[in-house]
């Protein structure tokens, strides 16, 4: 068992908070990342879970065994660092096994030489080498063994640093913006070993970026964190497809969700930007709100049935497969960024005025405290399973 | 906080063993100080106190600074420091320049005699020095006390690692706006590295305030003696019984690097072990 | 990184010139006039300093070599070459073997206690967060005070009679003794001022060693377990200081086998020979007794010493201590 349990952490740096009351439940063999900008608390709450950083209240709990004040190396976690954190003047071999060491040899038997004459050394420091020896095969590193960590590249010190976690068999595996020291491509491949390595453990990993990319691709569950708060914890797509709060959807998502701002015109019915969109929220007449609506809601051309949103083209990106188009809209601040198959390309250009309507069902509504006004009020989940099916 | 941080009992620990390590360094200062205010009759008394029944600081200071020409050493002593380090600034920042900035054939030449330099120690070289010195006629001068140092291969060294993290764009932009490259070396790039200059600086300065080797050969003439020349002179004359004026007299030489150092603590650190670079 | 310097410069140089005749490509001629006057202008920067360290450095250190290898005696007009009978003299002579003993003793007692009371006590003043500006100072203090003027300070303090150590021993029942008048403490006496005077700088360096190690790996050595003292000590630590420890032992051997200031203000190399070293010997022979071959021989031992010590330096820096 190694389910994880935050119960309202609370942590700051003197007068500064980093964590307000953070609670979250981790399931047994769960794939957790928590995703944020830099300085949002994810790292805190990591190095929290980890035993490197004391909260200022709140409990920890993992496999439902309370560890506030336990040590690291009693937690059971092993975690990989950013820098990777390999000791440099030690072998690869010495890096993956010092772990194993630390653990199964006693203070005596550590001892340079004459810990080597003692009984059970010799023994132990066999099947430590041959444990090492395990791991690095299947992390494909077993020909670095003997090297130091300075010989290394990029990608292999990301391997080792991931062998010398493994080799104990923790129940939790912590990384901390493990892939951000790589380059693009290598960090796409280790990203594909790091999910395989997952599948293969089965065991819990928390897992720590600010790379939306990794957390959508790696997770089973998506925690985004802002300003030391937990905005939304949900798995990927629901992350996505159907946000808590404005400053998640803001966040996730390339390029940038379009938020408009809006006014409930009549029952059913919110005027935007110069059309008028059919919409069952529950909201008064007269209230003020902003609609989230993601660049490839938009279709291009105007239905009747659908609200039209009508601008001037000013910018075109061709990405290749698709095309972003800027477009400024009368009455909306930021241009609106549409994305439309790359097909449509002919029919657009700079200058000339352009129709987009939206289906109304993909538009997301935010109150004025950032919080998401669901049709109906309807249950998150339902609305989560309702997006998968049509996904 | 890690939860490996120390507890109160460490914490404790670690001021009881420094401020014991800290008193035992700071004994010989104290000592000189405090029998720098004596009266002799309390200096020869044969237990002690570290402040005086009869305070007697006046007196001791006074005849520090009058029967010997402990002024005039020190005198000496800011002449010959502000000498050295014009000298070396001038020498040094630009030929670091050019072995920072400039491609020219030679420059790894010139680099390697900086490093063997920097390598030789002073005190090996005294003996052709001193010849040379007598044949130049500046023996017992201030120029005898001065022209060893005048080229600092530290300096030369240090100054060019500075030089290096300046852009290159930096220079190129000078040359742009028309400097001559003597302009940039101390328009653009002195300026720059003033961190490195005051550095340096420090380094020069406490060298030469405490160097005993050279000017005891250099110089015979009290007229040119430096400070610790000087109260070597004055120990000497005093015939070493006279404590109170003695101690007066170190307290004063001591003094004013002490000083220096306490208002800017950093600067004398990263200076003084700024040759760590070496 | 020279060539791409050189490059840069080159473009520069290119660049310059169609500044003024816009829209032509600088010719070649022009290109080899710039590369010229900065070539002269590099020569005119670096000369002064190199005409110096020529005479300042080079030729005093040729110098030596020529002196150490003829029998010129100072003043004298005319000089023959006689080998290495200076070395042999100085070689047979009782009283440098003394010195080179007494040095090389005293350097094996600075270096260890410099390095070791350094090394403690920046790990101690590292180890909290509290008052650090503070014990750093006060244990810096030795490093940048006058040697001389402190060691006036200091023979007070060992003064036999009037003297705070021989006034505490007595009090406290140990016997005292006449440090510096006696052949067996006189030596172990000025080694413990060699290492008051050097340990702040030691403790500096050591500072910044434990500075720059990295957070990530005292979290590391946490998790896999090295979170004792002492294994953190051992695991982090001690390892990351490597290339420090090379530094500071370097850099106080050179200061150690360079000492002068306390043997000439305190003991004059006496009583005996017991606290004569090198330095010393060499200043006394060249220029008290003025025998200039002997004194250069000397000049010339010292200097091996001191080359030996920096190319170890360089070469274990280079293999053994270095990770990255």
């Amino acid at each position: 068992m190694s389910s994880i349990d935050f119960h309202e952490i609370e942590k700051s740096y003197g007068a500064t908070p980093i964590l307000k009351k953070v609670s979250l439940s981790i399931a047994d063999g769960e794939f957790l990342t928590l995703l944020g900008p830099s300085g949002c608390g994810k790292s805190t709450l990591l190095r929290i879970l980890a035993g490197l950083e004391l909260q200022n209240a709140g409990t920890v709990l993992i496999g439902g065994r309370v560890v506030d004040g336990v040590r690291p190396k009693k937690r059971d976690a092993a975690m990989v660092f950013q820098s990777y954190a390999l000791y440099p003047h030690m072998t690869v071999a010495d890096n993956m096994s010092l772990p194993l060491r630390m653990r199964r040899l006693n203070a005596w038997q550590r001892l340079p030489l004459i810990g080597r004459l003692l009984p059970g050394t010799r023994g132990a420091s066999q099947e430590i080498a041959a444990e090492v020896a395990r791991t690095a095969e299947a992390l494909g590193i077993d020909h670095l063994l003997t090297r130091k960590p300075g010989h290394l590249s990029g990608g292999q010190r990301q391997r080792v640093a991931v062998g010398r976690a493994m080799v104990r068999h923790p129940a939790v595996f912590l990384m901390d913006e493990p892939l951000s020291n790589l380059d693009a491509k290598l960090r796409v491949q280790m990203r594909a070993e790091i999910k395989e390595l997952h599948q293969r453990l089965g065991v819990t990993f928390v897992y720590v970026t600010h790379d939306q990319a990794e957390a959508m691709t790696l997770s089973d569950r998506v925690a985004v964190m802002l300003d030391g708060e937990l905005l939304q914890v949900a798995p990927p797509q629901e992350i996505y497809a159907d946000p808590d709060d404005r400053r998640v959807a803001e966040f996730i998502g390339s390029p940038k969700i379009n938020m408009i701002e809006g006014v409930v015109s009549a029952p059913g019915r919110v005027s935007v930007a110069g059309t008028t969109i059919a919409s069952d929220i529950r909201a008064d007449v007269g209230a003020h709100l902003t609609l989230g609506i993601r660049p490839e809601a938009f279709r291009l051309g105007a239905y009747s049935e659908r609200g039209a949103i009508s601008g001037t083209v000013r910018l075109i990106e061709h990405m290749g497969s698709d095309l972003y188009v800027h477009l400024d809209v009368a009455g909306v601040k930021q241009p609106v960024v549409a994305r439309l198959l790359a097909e449509r390309a002919a029919s657009i250009s700079i200058g000339h005025s352009l129709s987009l309507s939206v289906e109304p069902e993909r538009v997301l509504y935010f109150g004025d405290d950032g919080r998401r006004i669901r049709a109906h009020d309807k249950p998150a989940k339902a609305a989560a399973a309702l997006v998968r099916e049509t996904a | 906080m890690s939860i490996n941080r120390f507890a109160p009992p460490a914490a404790i620990f670690r001021h009881v063993v420094l401020l014991t390590t800290g008193t035992l360094i700071l004994i010989p200062f104290v000592w000189m100080v405090s029998l720098s205010v004596k009266p002799p009759g309390e200096i020869f008394r044969e237990h002690f106190s570290l402040w005086p029944e009869h305070f007697y600081g006046i007196a001791n200071y006074t005849k520090a600074l009058t029967s010997s020409s402990l002024p005039h050493y020190m005198l000496n002593g800011v002449i010959v420091c502000t000498m050295i380090l014009a000298l070396q600034i001038a020498v040094c920042a630009p030929a670091a320049y050019a072995l920072a900035k400039l491609n020219f054939p030679g420059r790894n030449l010139i680099l390697g005699m900086v490093l063997i330099a920097l390598i030789l120690p002073r005190e090996v070289l005294s003996l052709p020095l001193f010849i040379l010195g007598y044949h130049l006629g500046i023996l017992n001068t201030y120029a005898a006390l001065i022209f060893p140092y005048v080229v600092s291969p530290f300096g030369i060294f240090l100054f060019r690692q500075f030089f290096k993290t300046i852009p290159d764009d930096v220079v190129h932009a000078a040359r742009l706006d028309g400097l001559s490259e003597l302009a940039i070396v101390w328009k653009i790039m002195v300026p720059m590295a003033l961190p490195a200059i005051i550095a340096f600086a420090i380094f020069s300065v406490v060298g030469h305030w405490n160097s005993l080797f050279w000017p005891l050969i250099a110089v015979r003439d009290q007229n040119f003696m430096p400070p610790p020349l000087g109260i070597m002179a004055f120990k000497n004359e005093e015939a070493g019984n006279d404590y109170g004026p003695l101690m007066a007299a170190s307290t004063i030489v001591v003094g004013p690097l002490i000083i220096a150092f306490l208002s800017a603590q950093r600067w004398f650190v990263d200076g003084l072990s700024g040759a760590a670079v070496k | 990184m020279g060539s791409v310097t050189s490059i840069v410069e080159k473009r520069n140089q290119a660049s310059k010139t169609p500044k003024r005749n816009t829209g032509r490509v600088a010719s070649s001629s022009e290109r080899r006039r710039h590369r010229m006057l900065e070539i002269a202008a590099s020569w005119l920067l670096a000369g002064p300093a190199l005409v110096l360290l020529i005479v300042l450095f080079f030729l005093p250190v040729l110098g030596v070599f020529a002196i150490a290898l003829t029998d010129w005696q100072f003043g004298a007009s005319s000089l023959a070459f006689v080998g290495l009978s200076n070395f042999r003299e100085v070689f047979a002579d009782e009283g440098f073997r003394v010195s080179l003993a007494n040095t090389i003793l005293y350097v094996l007692i600075v270096v260890p206690g410099t390095i070791i009371l350094g090394l403690v006590i920046a790990l101690l003043i590292e180890s909290g967060k509290s008052c650090r500006a503070f014990y750093r100072a006060v244990h810096f203090l030795p490093f940048m005070a006058t040697l001389t003027a402190m060691a006036i300070a200091w023979e007070a303090l060992l003064h036999p009679t009037i003297g705070l150590v021989n006034q505490t021993l007595a009090a406290l029942g140990i016997p005292t003794a006449n440090w510096l008048r006696d052949e067996a403490t006189v030596l172990p006496v000025l080694a413990v001022i060699g290492i008051w005077q050097n340990l702040g700088y030691a403790m500096v360096l050591f500072l910044a060693g434990l500075k720059s190690i990295p957070r990530d790996l005292y979290d590391a050595a946490d998790i896999d377990g090295a979170d004792a003292w002492l294994d953190r000590l051992r695991t982090v630590t001690l390892p990351m200081l490597g290339p420090v420890t090379m530094f500071v032992f370097i850099v106080v051997a050179l200061k150690a086998f360079e000492t002068f200031d306390t043997v000439q203000v305190l003991t004059q190399g006496g009583p005996g020979h017991s606290s004569e070293m090198l330095l010393f010997t060499l200043y006394r022979e060249s220029f008290e007794y003025l025998r200039t071959g002997y004194g250069a021989s000397v000049a010339v031992v010292f200097l091996f010493i001191v080359v030996a010590l920096t190319l170890i330096q360089a070469c274990v820096m280079d293999k053994r201590v270095h990770y990255q």
